[in-house]
């Protein structure tokens, strides 16, 4: 990713120049054509659906009937007042903001940990990253059962005399939302660290070395050396963690299919029952509407933030 | 500071605790899954007269042996198409300096952030049109498409990296275009060909939301959507559950314990570009 971002910088500035033309100098030039299946298939799976997706969005259809009527901004303006939506807003950007940083976090700790010189280290490496590859369906399901009131998770903390941090995990409605962000960091923070990993592997050991011999401690080796170095590393995973947290789909529906009431219902989650439970077409694409808004400005406002931190670094 | 010393065993034994605190669910998976549904003592109890019954039973009901096929041709499909139709439109839009090629690349990358809830239901009155839906040929078709911004900026972000000098022999000894594209460009393509191959298998075998929208009411469903519905019919029998999910785990750790060190790699080395 940081190359692409690196090289789109270079074309803003000077566009290499083609040089097929000189003279003795035969450049090999693919045709434009190669790109038409490439095209083709992602314009009828994401641009003409998208397309029509938007302009559903302001029309009252249910999906079935032939007639439907424009209504300008009827559905938006309906959200508003739809406590389930706004809710789902809510909770959409909760679990984001909550994934990106506790599974970033803990997946750095767990990176930092693995690329120490402790004996298990290739061990964990695996095991940690074990998780990331299980169909997250799969895992929440598993996870329903830990979390259930005679689940393993309250018989783990019965046992060690924790009685009093028992809890109805996925249906009291305070505690269900962390649930589900908890079941996530379980099974994504590997995949974090694999990416930290790499990236910590690629800083050279005499610059920690330099900085040791001029006596840092290890807590400012890692703020003053390994943070700065890492920078492109944090752009990645922020971004796919952000993103994916706001799409999330699977293990809330797996989990607390929404609930309860509506308390752990993302946007995702609500476009899927109103289009097919409710019938309300419309209503629903209007709500994947806002999700591609919020998705656009969040990634948007990323990428700007960070590709700054990024070249403040270098 | 490379040596082991006193507190690196504090940090070998807490990381062995995080180790085991991220193993106990599948402790408490595989003890469940080989337990019988008379047997109802603590979770954490290790099982005293285990029985493989659940394993049978489950793989008989659920029909997971068919689910298990529908998934392993979904995800041969649509891997084989992504990589081939993304591998052929990475090339020139990674060598071509004119500006339909940086347009077409924009476009493309436009796919990377829209999210597929917004495309979902138009495509879904567009496969049943087609009369697609319920078959696992709308699934192939669906991914392919989905996951071609992804794997082309892939492609895109590593051919700039490469010099195109082999391209340009090969062409100057007589090599057609797409000559030169299949014998040279690609065999050079192979390392982030792979990371590719690692992200979509993954991807598609994982994904849930659109076989249980694409494939309802039909009968030849995927694993994840084999094992929703099993989950839902026998939504209190947890052996049986249990034993169900440890079947549709068995294929993809085997893969990723078989592979792990090229997985690992390729996730890491793939994301760095």
């Amino acid at each position: 990713m940081t190359v692409a971002i690196k090289d789109r910088r270079a074309d803003a500035v000077a566009p290499p120049p083609d040089r097929r033309r000189g003279r003795g100098n035969r450049r090999a030039t693919p045709p434009w054509w190669f790109t038409v299946p490439a095209l083709l298939l992602f314009a009828f799976v994401v641009l003409v659906p998208s397309a029509r997706g938007v302009y559903y969005a302001f029309t009252d259809w249910d999906g079935l009937s032939p007639d439907f009527s424009w209504i300008g901004f009827g559905n938006f303006a309906e959200m508003v007042d739809d406590p389930a939506a706004t809710q789902a807003v809510w909770h959409t950007l909760v679990i984001a903001v909550a994934i990106t940083v506790i599974q970033n976090g803990v997946g750095l700790l767990l990176a930092l940990g693995v690329n120490s010189i402790i004996k298990s280290r290739n061990v964990l490496r695996v095991l940690l990253f074990a998780p990331a590859v299980v169909t997250p369906i799969v895992s929440a399901y598993l996870w329903r059962n830990l979390l259930g009131p005679d689940g393993a998770v309250n018989s783990l903390l019965g046992a060690v005399g924790l009685d009093s941090w028992r809890q109805d995990w996925l249906g009291d409605p305070d505690i269900a939302l962390w649930s589900v962000v908890g079941v996530i960091v379980w099974q994504f923070a590997g995949y974090s660290m694999v990416i930290f990993l790499a990236g910590l592997q690629s800083i050279p050991r005499e610059i920690h070395e330099a900085a040791a011999i001029d006596g840092a401690g290890a807590i400012r080796r890692f703020w003053s050396v390994t943070r700065p170095l890492l920078a492109p590393v944090f752009t990645i995973n922020l971004m796919l963690s952000i993103i994916g947290g706001i799409k999330l789909f699977d293990q809330v529906y797996a989990l607390t299919g929404g609930g309860p009431g509506h308390a752990t219902d993302t946007l995702s989650t609500l476009i899927y029952k109103d289009a097919f439970t409710l019938g309300e077409f419309g209503y629903s694409i209007a709500l994947a509407v806002v999700l591609t808004i919020i998705v656009s400005v969040a990634s948007t406002g990323q990428y700007l933030g960070l590709s700054r931190a990024e070249k403040a670094v270098s | 500071m490379n040596r082991y010393r006193g507190w690196t065993l504090t940090l070998e034994l807490v990381m062995i605790a995080v180790g085991l605190v991220f193993a106990f669910p599948v402790y408490v998976l595989v003890n469940l899954a080989i337990r019988q549904p008379s047997d109802t003592s603590s979770p954490l109890a290790p099982t005293t007269s285990p029985t493989f019954d659940n394993f049978t039973q489950a793989w008989e009901q659920g029909a997971l042996g068919g689910a298990l096929a529908n998934s392993v041709l979904v995800t041969v499909g649509s891997v084989v198409v992504i990589l081939a139709v993304s591998a052929l439109a990475a090339y020139p839009l990674a060598r071509v300096a004119a500006r339909w090629s940086r347009w077409t690349f924009l476009l493309i990358m436009l796919g990377l952030v829209l999210p597929f809830q917004l495309a979902a239901l138009p495509l879904y009155q567009a496969m049943r049109d087609l009369g697609l839906l319920g078959t696992p040929w709308s699934l192939i078709l669906f991914y392919s498409g989905l996951q071609v911004p992804f794997t082309t900026f892939l492609y895109v972000g590593f051919l700039r990296a490469v010099p195109r000098d082999f391209e340009d022999a090969a062409l100057i000894d007589g090599c057609t275009t797409l000559q030169g594209f299949r014998y040279v460009v690609l065999p050079m393509l192979k390392p982030v060909t792979v990371t590719a191959l690692v992200l979509n298998a993954v991807a598609v075998w994982n994904d849930f939301f659109t076989p249980l929208l694409y494939l309802s009411g039909g009968a030849q469903q995927t694993l994840p959507v084999a094992i929703a519905g099993f989950v839902g019919q026998y939504v209190a029998d947890w052996n049986l559950i249990f034993a169900a999910l440890v079947i549709s785990i068995v294929p993809i750790l085997v893969v990723y314990f078989a592979l792990q060190r090229s997985i690992i790699n390729g996730f890491a080395g793939g994301l760095k570009g």
